[in-house]
C-alpha cells in the first residue's frame, strides 16, 4: 500500500494531490447527496424506499470500486451481498446478536468469501474472470437454496430489530433509517478514500495498463486481491444493512439476476465515477418500486432505459454530466 | 399511534358533522382500499396475475363499488416474485396509501413477509395465491391472515390419499430439490404409507432442470403404478411433457402431480396432459353456480373467455366475505374483521360450504381431477373430469397437528 506514486499521474488528472482532500465541486455534490438523504424522509419520500436505495447504492459503489477503478467485471457480486444478508439475518434472529455485531459478523463473512473467491478469480482476466466469479456465485446460490438455516425459497423471515449497541431502540423505521444512512455515507467515504489513496492510484494504473504496472514493480495480484476483498466486504455491508431494512433475507439477493442488476445500476449511473452508482441505484430502485403497478412492463421499461443508456449516453448519467462540465464526479 | 388517533378523531368529527351512521366513522379514510399484490410478469402470471385483479373487481362491483357511504377501491402491483419488493410495496401501501387489505400474493416467500407486516400494522392478508402451509404453521401463523384456497399439505395429502384409495398403491416420486419440493415429498410419502401404499423410490432433481429423461427412466424401471411429481411451475410442465414423450402412460404408469393449475393444463394441452391426476379446490365446470360465475369472469378476463383458476375464484370469494364482514362490524380494523370472518361458516357459491378456522385456514372440499383425453373434451377449457371429492375435514392439516399454528392448537 505504501508503494510510491508518480506525481505526474495525479497532476495529469487535474486533481489536487490525493492527500489534500476533495475538489470543491465534489464537496458540493457530496453535500447535496448527504442533505438529500438526510431530508428526504421528512419531505414525503417513503423511508423504507430510501433505505433500500441507500443499500443498493452502497452495493453499487462496492461493485464500481472493482469495475470502475480496477477494470475487473465481477459477475458474481450477489454472492457477497446476498450471503451477507443471510448471515446478518441469521445472527440477529437465531443467536440474538445486536445489529452492529450482526453486521460486523456478516461483513467479516463476506470478506472471507471474497478472499477465497478473489484468490481464485484474479488468476484469469476478462470474460474468464467474469465466468469464474459467476460460477462461484452460483455455488453460493445453491448453498443458500439447500442449507437448512436459510429457509430455502421462503428465506429468513421477520428478522428482529434489536436495540443498537444494546440500548439504542431500533423499532421504528426512522431509527433504522439513521443507521443505514450512517453506514451508507461511511461506506461511500471509504470508497472515496480508497480510490483517491496511493493504493487507489495503483489500482487505476492496473486498470489502464496492467503489464506496465507489473514492469514498474507492483505486485499486481496483491492489489487486485485486496481490492476484491474490499469490494466484497462493502457489498456485504450493504447486504447486511438490507436484512434489517426489509427484515428478511431471501434468495433474490443471491441469485445471478442480482449480479446483473448491480452491473445495470453502475452502467446507468456511470462506471468509474464516484456518484454514478448512487444515481444508478436510485434510478433502478425507483423504477422497480413505482412502476410496480404496470406489471410486466417494469422489465421492459428497465430494458429500454438500459438500451437508451448504452446507445445514447454510454458514460452513464453522471459520466455524461462529468463530460459536459469537464469535471470528475 | 397518535396519527391514527388523530385520523380517528377527525373521521368522527366529520361523521358527526355530516350526520353519518356511526359504523362508517370507524372506517379509516372513509374508504376501503383493496391491494392486489401478485405476479404480473413471472411464472404465476397465468394462474393469478391481471385476472386476479379482474376477479377482485367483480366482487367489488357486486357491492356497487361501495358500502353505504364508503367507497371501495382496488389497486394492484407486481411483486416481481421478490420478497423484498413485495414487502416494500406492502409497507408503503399500509403506511402511506391507506390500503386496508392485501390479497392474492402468489408466491410463498412474499406471502410470509406480507403476513408479518400485516400483523404488525393490524391490517389483513387474504392469501389466495401462495402454497406454503407455513402461513398457518407453528412458528409463522398470524391472526390477521386468512389462507384461502389451498396449501401444500392439502395438495400432497389430497392427491396421495385419493390416488392410493383408488388403487394406485405403489409410488415413485420425482422431487424438486429444494425446501418446497422436500415438504411436498415428505407429506406425500407419509400419506401413501399411512393409507397402505408403498413408495418404491424417490429421486431429487435440481430446480429448473430441462432434461428429465434419466429420472423418468428410473421411474419407469421402478415399475411403480404411480409416478408422483413433487415440483411446480416450469418443472412440472417439463416433466409432464417429457413423461408423455417417454410414453409413461402407454406402459400403464400414471402421473400424479402434487401442484397443478388449470392454466398449466391449458398451456400443456390435453394431448400431453391426458391422464394426469392432481388436486384442486375449484374447477369452473363443477356445478351451475361455478359455471355461471366463470362465464361472467370470462367476459372480464383477458384474453376474453379465459376460465378462472382456483386462485381467481378464491379472490372473488374471499373479497366478498371480507366486505360482508366489514359491513357487519362497521370497521376496517384488521383483527376485528378477520375474527368476524372466522365466526360463522359461509356457504360460498364457488367453494361450497366451509369455515375459516381459528388458525386462518379456510376449510372446504378439495377435488381429485384427472386431465381428459383429447377425444373426451367437448370444447375449449373442457379439461378435467372429477375422480373424487375429498371432504374438507380430511383435506387440510388438522388444528391439533404439531406443525400447525401453536396459538390455536389445543
Amino acid at each position: 500500500m505504501a508503494a510510491p506514486i508518480s506525481a505526474p499521474a495525479s497532476a495529469q488528472a487535474g486533481l489536487p494531490l490525493p492527500t489534500t482532500g476533495m475538489p470543491r465541486h465534489q464537496v458540493i455534490a457530496l453535500a447535496v447527496m448527504v442533505l438529500f438523504f438526510a431530508l428526504a424522509p421528512f419531505a414525503g419520500l417513503y423511508s423504507v424506499f430510501l433505505m433500500k436505495v441507500m443499500c443498493f447504492a452502497l452495493f453499487a459503489c462496492a461493485f464500481n470500486l472493482l469495475l470502475g477503478y480496477v477494470g475487473l467485471l465481477s459477475f458474481g457480486h450477489a454472492a457477497y451481498f446476498g450471503f451477507s444478508s443471510y448471515l446478518a439475518a441469521h445472527a440477529a434472529k437465531a443467536w440474538g446478536f445486536t445489529p452492529e455485531l450482526a453486521i460486523l459478523f456478516a461483513v467479516a463473512g463476506s470478506a472471507l468469501i471474497g478472499l477465497a473467491f478473489g484468490a481464485l478469480a484474479i488468476r484469469r482476466q476478462g470474460i474468464y474472470f467474469a465466468m469464474i466469479t459467476l460460477a462461484l456465485a452460483q455455488m453460493v446460490f445453491f448453498f443458500c437454496l439447500q442449507a437448512p438455516f436459510t429457509g430455502g425459497e421462503n428465506g429468513i423471515q421477520s428478522v428482529p430489530r434489536p436495540p443498537l449497541f444494546g440500548f439504542i431502540p431500533m423499532q421504528g423505521d426512522l431509527q433504522v433509517y439513521w443507521l443505514v444512512f450512517a453506514l451508507f455515507i461511511g461506506g461511500f467515504l471509504l470508497v472515496y478514500r480508497i480510490v483517491h489513496s496511493p493504493f487507489g492510484q495503483v489500482l487505476k494504473a492496473i486498470r489502464e495498463n496492467e503489464p506496465r504496472a507489473i514492469s514498474l514493480g507492483y505486485r499486481v495480484d496483491h492489489y487486485k486481491l485486496i481490492a476484491f476483498v474490499l469490494s466484497a466486504a462493502l457489498a456485504g455491508l450493504a447486504g447486511a444493512a438490507k436484512a434489517f431494512v426489509v427484515q428478511l433475507a431471501s434468495l433474490t439477493d443471491v441469485a445471478w439476476q442480482m449480479s446483473g442488476e448491480v452491473v445495470l445500476m453502475t452502467l446507468v449511473g456511470g462506471m468509474g465515477t464516484m456518484f454514478g452508482p448512487v444515481v444508478g441505484a436510485f434510478t433502478i430502485i425507483t423504477m422497480q418500486t413505482y412502476l410496480a403497478e404496470f406489471g410486466a412492463w417494469v422489465t421492459v421499461i428497465q430494458g429500454g432505459i438500459f438500451l437508451l443508456c448504452v446507445l445514447a449516453f454510454r458514460r452513464g448519467i453522471v459520466g455524461e454530466v462529468a463530460r459536459l462540465t469537464r469535471k470528475s464526479f | 399511534m397518535s396519527r391514527s388517533m388523530f385520523t380517528g378523531l377527525a373521521a368522527t368529527a366529520i361523521a358527526l358533522a355530516l350526520g353519518m351512521s356511526p359504523a362508517a366513522a370507524q372506517i379509516s379514510d372513509n374508504r376501503i382500499k383493496i391491494g392486489v399484490l401478485t405476479d404480473m410478469s413471472g411464472p404465476f402470471r397465468d394462474l393469478a396475475g391481471p385476472n386476479s385483479t379482474a376477479a377482485t373487481r367483480m366482487a367489488v362491483q357486486d357491492f356497487g363499488n361501495k358500502l353505504g357511504n364508503v367507497q371501495i377501491e382496488v389497486v394492484q402491483a407486481d411483486h416481481q416474485n421478490r420478497a423484498d419488493v413485495g414487502a416494500t410495496i406492502a409497507r408503503e401501501w399500509f403506511d402511506r396509501d391507506g390500503v386496508d387489505v392485501i390479497i392474492d400474493v402468489a408466491n410463498s416467500a412474499v406471502a410470509l413477509a406480507v403476513s408479518q407486516i400485516a400483523r404488525e400494522r393490524n391490517k389483513v392478508l387474504l392469501a389466495t395465491g401462495p402454497a406454503t402451509d407455513a402461513l398457518t404453521g407453528a412458528q409463522t401463523c398470524s391472526p390477521n391472515t386468512v389462507h384461502y384456497v389451498y396449501d401444500t399439505w392439502a395438495l400432497a395429502n389430497g392427491t396421495a390419499r385419493a390416488v392410493v384409495e383408488s388403487g394406485g398403491k405403489s409410488w415413485f416420486i420425482i422431487t424438486a430439490d429444494y425446501a418446497f419440493g422436500h415438504s411436498l415429498e415428505a407429506a406425500a410419502m407419509r400419506v401413501v404409507r399411512e393409507t397402505g401404499g408403498d413408495v418404491r423410490g424417490t429421486v431429487r432433481v435440481p430446480l429448473n432442470t430441462p432434461d428429465f429423461s434419466s429420472f423418468l427412466l428410473q421411474a419407469q424401471s421402478s415399475r411403480a403404478q404411480i409416478v408422483g411429481l413433487a415440483n411446480a411451475g416450469a418443472d412440472t410442465i417439463n416433466s409432464v411433457k417429457q413423461a408423455a414423450e417417454f410414453g409413461l402412460g402407454r406402459r400403464g404408469q400414471k402421473l400424479a402431480s402434487l401442484l397443478v393449475f388449470l392454466s398449466d393444463i391449458h398451456s400443456l394441452g390435453l394431448q400431453t396432459a391426458q391422464g394426469l391426476q392432481f388436486t384442486e379446490a375449484f374447477y369452473w365446470d363443477l356445478n351451475d353456480s361455478t359455471r355461471a360465475w366463470s362465464r361472467r369472469f370470462g367476459e372480464q378476463a383477458s384474453p376474453r373467455g379465459t376460465m378462472p383458476s382456483m386462485v381467481h375464484a378464491g379472490n372473488y370469494s374471499v373479497v366478498t366475505q371480507y366486505l360482508n364482514a366489514v359491513q357487519a362490524t362497521g370497521t376496517d380494523g384488521g383483527l376485528a374483521v378477520v375474527n368476524k370472518m372466522k365466526e360463522a361458516p359461509y356457504n360460498d357459491p364457488l367453494f361450497g360450504n366451509g369455515q375459516i378456522r381459528a388458525d386462518g385456514r379456510r376449510v372446504h372440499d378439495m377435488y381429485l381431477f384427472e386431465a381428459k383425453a383429447p377425444n373426451e373434451s367437448r370444447g375449449p377449457w373442457d379439461y378435467y373430469k372429477l375422480v373424487r371429492t375429498i371432504p374438507g375435514e380430511q383435506a387440510f392439516r388438522p388444528l391439533s397437528h404439531p406443525d400447525n399454528c401453536a396459538a390455536t392448537r389445543g
